[in-house]
């Protein structure tokens, strides 16, 4: 166990220098020179002269890449360039207002799709299953922009059951509050998608021979589908959510600019607007160290839910 | 060696089996659901080529109706935003303060109204109604949902490409040679799937700027990793395979062995992939038009109609949002229907 954590953790070296390597070069070549960049926002010649000093921006690109491997490595990306608040600071402040949103969604989520999903399964081939699949494929058609649209306008504007948009300081407030409507949402257009990917999961263990089995031997329906099937089916509902979970911290972006959230995806996209390239490099970097880990993590817990798993 | 080939092509008129497309096509004539969507598909297509080279929708900047002209099938009613335009541009009754001693435009003001007068301006006929509705500046909703559809369907299509090519090229390299190849090959799969894809886009939406292109190299770039890993598990599975071993016993060539040899054998998984992703950044391109990082503001796709669209219908104005979301409706739907026949018309051991 121990000695496959650090194998892992090894391994992640390579690619973490090349998520380094590619946000670097990408920057580099293709972002411009940064003091251009800047002199249309910043008409202040010594700050530009700063900032190109703070980059290294008069030395060869290896130094550079040094000078950018430090700031990952100390956690200290500066200042962002228009706001002048510190990078790390970004995180801190609006990473709560992401997640008092996103970790609803993904609960929900699952707690609806799963049982919808059995459902489904349970009744395949009927005129039950088809018109929900149906359904399901119509919903995935439309854009997750017109049910936000949509849906804000006749709860937030026209029946006014919610704020339209809007956050407070208070986190009772915000989850109880202003928090709702958007979750209802993001889970009312994740349901559709998630519900066809696990009706799949739970028909491949129905057909398995030991779900035949356990019928055979006189078990109650209730048993053989709770028991067996979704204990079985959990293991690829599991692997879903883990490839999900990353997306949460910036995955609600066209929520959070929607519903006007100070939330860390709305961040990104306006330091994208603006140019802001410390936020989005540091954004960028540490949330794919934070995906490796939680794939990490994912991996692990595997063992734990299927003993069959064998961690080499 | 002609004699060899007279030979084979004798052999191969003898037992003509009908191959993997022509079985396909077999396959898919029998599923109803599949051709009915290939028809709804072909028709978009044959729309957006129209739409493309100006025989529909050509005139879709034409400010043709009132300012939010209502759908023709709810008639005339009070629309109070065209009125209240109109209103501003007619009042010039009031008088402006004479300010002509500190303005120093002052003296060429009479030379400027000359020229004025000899330009004649053509004031349109603005209709009240349009067939599906006017936006702000009164331009037709239909007009622009077509054109929209061109440059949301154009980008899918093309950026779809795009990565389904880097993804081929990059997985046949990986999966035929291996070794260190195959492991550089897999660090940068590693490192491209490392970052959560939305941030992908977003690190290359900053550096890249705006258009057309700009979103399809943007999407093609990000989007190759699903085809790669598909298309490396192929050609592991078929590069030890009897029929490659003997091509490499006649002398073919590596690039004859991966593209000729191999290439049409997992075809069908590249076709799937490509169709996938065609849905995949239709979306994506509405997404990134909406948010101001995707087409241009003189051009019109989904993404920027559903934009629009959002403060129109704070005042009742629903009309481009629905033809928007219709348009995009039917189109997605279809072709999403479209790949699941194709991957049963091509994968029967599925079914």
């Amino acid at each position: 166990m121990a000695a496959y954590l650090v194998r892992r953790l090894w391994q992640m070296i390579p690619t973490l220098a090349g998520v380094v390597l590619l946000i670097f070069f990408l920057f580099k070549f293709f972002g411009g020179d940064p003091a251009e960049i800047l002199a249309g926002q910043i008409s202040d010649k010594q700050q530009i002269e700063s900032i190109r000093q703070q980059l290294g921006l008069d030395q060869p690109w290896w130094v550079q890449l040094w000078i950018f491997v430090k700031q990952i490595l100390t956690f200290d990306f500066g200042q962002s360039w228009m706001t002048k608040e510190k990078v790390s600071a970004l995180f801190a402040t609006r990473l709560p207002a992401t997640l008092t949103v996103m970790i609803p969604i993904l609960l929900l989520d699952v707690f609806l799709a799963v049982p919808l999903a059995m459902l489904v399964a349970y009744v395949r081939g009927s005129l039950t299953d088809r018109a929900i699949v149906a359904v399901c494929v119509l919903a995935m058609s439309v854009s997750f922009l017109v049910y936000i649209i949509f849906g804000q306008y006749v709860f937030g504007f026209l029946l006014g059951w919610f704020p339209v948009q809007g956050w407070s300081d208070h986190f009772a407030t915000n989850l109880l509050k202003y928090a709702p409507l958007p979750v209802i949402l993001a889970v009312f257009v994740g349901l559709a998608p998630q519900t066809r990917l696990y009706r799949t999961f739970f028909l491949d263990e129905i057909n398995h021979d030991y779900v035949r089995t356990a019928r055979a031997k006189g078990l109650d329906e209730r048993v053989v589908m709770f028991k067996h099937v979704l204990r079985n089916a959990m293991i690829p509902v599991l692997t879903n959510v883990s490839v999900q979970l990353p997306s949460i911290f910036v995955g609600s972006f066209l929520i959070e600019v929607f519903f006007s959230i100070p939330g860390l995806g709305r961040e990104v996209l306006l330091a994208v607007n603006r140019s802001d390239y410390p936020v989005i490099q540091a954004v960028t970097i540490y949330l794919a160290v934070l995906t490796m880990l939680i794939n990490l993590g994912a991996d692990l817990l595997y063992r734990l839910v299927d003993p069959r798993v064998v961690l080499r | 060696m002609s004699a060899v080939l007279e030979r084979e092509g004798a052999a191969q008129a003898e037992a003509r089996s009908p191959g993997v497309w022509a079985a396909a096509w077999l396959r898919l004539k029998e599923d109803p659901v599949g051709l009915a969507a290939l028809a709804v598909v072909l028709a978009f297509l044959t729309l957006i080529l129209a739409s493309a080279v100006g025989l529909t929708a050509a005139d879709w900047q034409l400010e043709k109706g009132v300012p939010y002209a209502f759908p023709r099938f709810i008639g005339e009613r009070e629309n109070i935003e065209a009125q209240s335009m109109a209103g501003m541009s007619i009042d010039k009754s009031r008088k402006a303060i004479d300010i002509s001693d500190v303005d120093p435009l002052a003296p060429r003001y009479r030379e400027w109204a000359e020229r004025t007068a000899k330009l004649s301006l053509i004031e349109p006929q603005r209709l009240e109604t349009l067939f599906a509705g006017g936006d702000r500046w009164g331009r037709d909703v239909l007009a622009k949902a077509i054109k929209g559809s061109q440059v949301s369907i154009f980008v899918g299509v093309f950026a779809a490409l795009v990565a389904t090519l880097i993804g081929t090229v990059f997985g046949a390299l990986s999966g035929y040679f291996g070794r260190w190849i195959g492991d550089g090959l897999e660090w940068i799969y590693n490192v491209f799937t490392a970052i959560p894809t939305i941030l992908l886009i977003f690190a290359f939406a900053a550096v890249f700027g705006r258009g057309i292109g700009t979103v399809i190299l943007i999407l093609g770039l990000t989007g190759w990793t699903g085809t790669y890993r598909l298309v490396r598990a192929e050609y592991l599975k078929h590069v030890s395979r009897e029929y490659v071993r003997a091509a490499h016993a006649i002398g073919a060539s590596h690039a004859s062995r991966i593209f000729v040899h191999i290439l049409p054998n997992v075809s069908h998984v590249v076709l799937v992939q490509l169709s996938l992703l065609v849905v995949a950044f239709i979306k994506a391109e509405v997404i990134l038009s909406f948010l101001g990082l995707g087409v241009p503001i003189e051009m019109v796709s989904w993404g920027t109609m559903l934009g629009e669209a959002q403060n129109e219908l704070i005042i009742g104005k629903w009309w481009q949002l629905a033809a928007a979301t219709v348009f995009m409706a039917i189109f997605v739907t279809a072709f999403s229907l479209l790949t699941d026949a194709l991957r049963d018309a091509l994968d029967p051991r599925l079914r």
